[in-house]
């Protein structure tokens, strides 16, 4: 009995679809047949006809008023040339070479800055050009990339203009970016939280420890490389009773029980 | 008996931990603190807990499946979570959204806004010793939970915007019975600061705790009323409309000397702000769709990154969000939460206080343990 359920749907299932293009194409054939009497000037002048009114409704569509922004399709920002941006000059006439790159996307102002020189470069920005407050402090994994493997980006705010502006570095793999805690004391957890998902060291940082997994966790979840559905921590909490990379094996747990036995 | 070595006023050091299971700390918050009997020398937030790794998440999902996690970040404001990756994502894709959009989204936020803040008012109370606000304001929440409900089916984990609008038109009758709670609230808002303002005990244990100078809070990096509280005028509300606020009439209040009780007083006028707002909201509701026309795939054009913030309840919440060309789905997507960066400063506000300031202190900051872990 349970072998013929399967096979009963499929067989009823193209009988159905049969008798649909049957109905379907009933009308269509006896349409054509009326249509077939027009003469070819006939033909000619309803062509004519219908090009006239396409022109016309064409032209209606054109005289109409400008459709709301949000009938129209989406127009995406685009990247712009932005060494023009007063900051990117005020930098550069300061501290000369400094500003690999200036792009300005969606409004917002991003300058490319060499990473050996964030501390001072960020102290500029805030004791000459007034950015008292860091936004935000974060990075970004391109593990292809050659020219080094971490973006990290500073986010400024001005309060005199409500001016916002960006910083972005290059960071390689193993190799430590200066902290700006001395510059901003807020960046303290941005950057423990960098360092614990990213694994990139602050140098000079007054107490550069994981902040969001826990000390002992092995490696560094924002990465690209590390699985998404993540990884057997085990009791990696006790690092100095179980090495990081994972806890106890359960081959061992098991073999540990059956001696006792 | 006595030691002539040891006389009253020796310290003596004493680390506890306070949390993470204590229903003081709002959630999975442990604080190590190093007292000399009552006075705390020493605090040292360690948070984490509750780390899901949405942002790791974001990057497996299409930008419209990063909405409904969103929501479970700050868990008791999801309109404005949502209202944050949504404003962030239209700025990306250059979409415009419809006025009725926004006002919804406004409408939204707003009755959010007031949910968070009565949320945070109880349990700030309820803290501090004063439980009957607790029972009061949970009334009120409940009647803007229904609201919620009432539009999108959910009452705390929202979902309730899209990239482009909102996904709902608003049900019959549902404006008149969203007026009828806007009208009725200020008197609300007016118990509560009957059992609390003049109140002798709450003043005490409430000004001069926790003292942050305006300077000090720009340092910090303090948002939301943290930093309104020590006078600094900030709202991005106001700075960087977004939505519609442009077109609302609606004053940011501000605190004097940066203390709890200032923190207190700049929220509940904050809420009194968020009546207003709603009120002219709900009167100027425009006609049109609640949702522009965008692509059924949404795909970023070029690689590059935009950062959208807006003003949540507990401070400036900003997605950042990379992308790669003709992206689906998020490069990286990096949240700003306030309370993070909040919580930063609590070990300089409560170092010389007592131990019952501290919770004073927590309560202050107004901290969601979703928010502070992701």
């Amino acid at each position: 009995m349970s072998d013929d359920k399967p096979t009963t749907p499929p067989e009823e299932a193209p009988v159905g679809d049969q008798k649909a293009p049957d109905q379907a194409t009933a009308p269509e054939s006896e349409e054509k047949k009326e249509k077939q009497p027009l003469s070819d000037e006939e033909k000619v002048a309803k062509i004519a006809e219908a090009k006239a009114r396409a022109a016309a409704r064409k032209q209606e569509s054109e005289e109409a008023e400008p459709k709301d922004p949000w009938e129209e399709k989406p127009v995406p920002p685009a990247h712009e040339d932005a060494s023009d941006d007063s900051d990117a000059v005020a930098l550069g006439g300061q501290v000369p070479g400094v500003v690999l790159a200036a792009d300005r996307y969606a409004g917002e102002v991003t300058l490319s800055v060499p990473a050996d020189r964030i501390v001072e470069i960020c102290r500029f920005f805030k004791n000459t050009c007034n950015y008292k407050f860091l936004v935000d402090l974060t990075a970004v994994d391109w593990p292809e990339r050659a020219e080094g493997r971490f973006d990290v980006f500073y986010w400024m705010h001005r309060f005199d203009d409500s001016k916002r502006l960006r910083l972005h570095t290059v960071v390689a793999e193993d190799v430590p970016i200066q902290s700006v805690t001395e510059v901003w004391k807020t960046a303290n957890w941005m950057e423990r939280e960098v360092y614990d998902l990213f694994g990139i060291v602050f140098s000079d940082h007054p107490g550069l420890e994981r902040i969001l997994t826990w000390e002992g966790f092995n490696g560094h979840p924002l990465r690209k490389d590390f699985p998404i559905e993540g990884i057997d921590t085990g009791a990696a909490i006790y690092p100095d009773v179980y090495p990081p990379g994972g806890g106890p094996q359960a081959e061992e747990a098991d073999e540990e029980a059956g001696g006792a036995e | 008996m006595t030691d002539p070595e040891r006389s009253l006023f020796d310290v003596e050091e004493m680390e506890i931990n306070f949390g993470p299971q204590h229903p003081a700390t709002h959630g999975v918050l442990r604080v190590k603190i190093k007292l000399d009997g009552e006075k705390i020398m020493e605090a040292k937030p360690i948070i984490g807990y509750l780390h899901r790794g949405t942002e790791k998440l974001f990057e497996t999902m299409d930008f419209p499946q990063c909405i409904p996690h969103t929501d479970r970040m700050d868990y008791v404001a999801a309109a404005t979570n949502n209202q944050g990756f949504c404003v962030a994502m239209e700025k990306l894709l250059g979409i415009t959204i419809p006025p009725r959009a926004a006002y919804i989204r406004m409408i939204l936020a707003e009755l959010q806004r007031l949910a968070s803040h009565l949320v945070w008012l109880a349990t700030h109370a309820i803290d501090i010793g004063a439980i009957t606000p607790f029972f009061y304001t949970f009334r009120e929440r409940d009647a803007i939970l229904d609201l919620f409900e009432e539009y999108c089916g959910a009452r705390l984990t929202l979902n309730t915007m899209k990239i482009g609008g909102v996904p709902f038109e608003l049900p019959d009758g549902w404006l008149d019975r969203c007026s009828e709670l806007v009208d009725g609230f200020n008197s609300h808002i007016d118990e509560y600061e009957n059992l609390l303002t003049e109140n002798r005990i709450w003043k005490q244990r409430t000004i001069g705790i926790g003292v942050v100078s305006a300077e000090e809070a720009i340092e910090w990096g303090l948002t939301g009323p943290p930093l309104r509280g020590s006078g600094v005028q900030w709202d991005i509300r106001k700075i960087f409309p977004y939505d519609r606020y442009d077109e609302i009439d609606f004053k940011i209040p501000i605190g004097k000397t940066g203390d709890t009780y200032d923190r207190y007083l700049v929220r509940m006028q904050e809420m009194r702000q968020s009546v207003r707002i709603l009120r002219q909201c709900l009167d100027r509701l425009p006609d049109g769709p609640y949702m522009a026309r965008v692509p059924k795939v949404l795909r970023a054009k070029d690689a590059g990154m935009v950062y959208g913030s807006v003003e949540a309840p507990k401070g400036e919440l900003g997605y950042f969000i990379v992308t790669t060309e003709k992206a689906t789905a998020p490069y990286r997507c990096r949240v700003r939460p306030p309370s993070f960066i909040n919580l930063q400063m609590l070990p300089a506000m409560v170092e010389g206080h007592l131990v019952a300031d501290l919770v004073a202190v927590i309560g202050t900051l107004d901290i969601v343990l979703g928010e502070i872990d992701r």
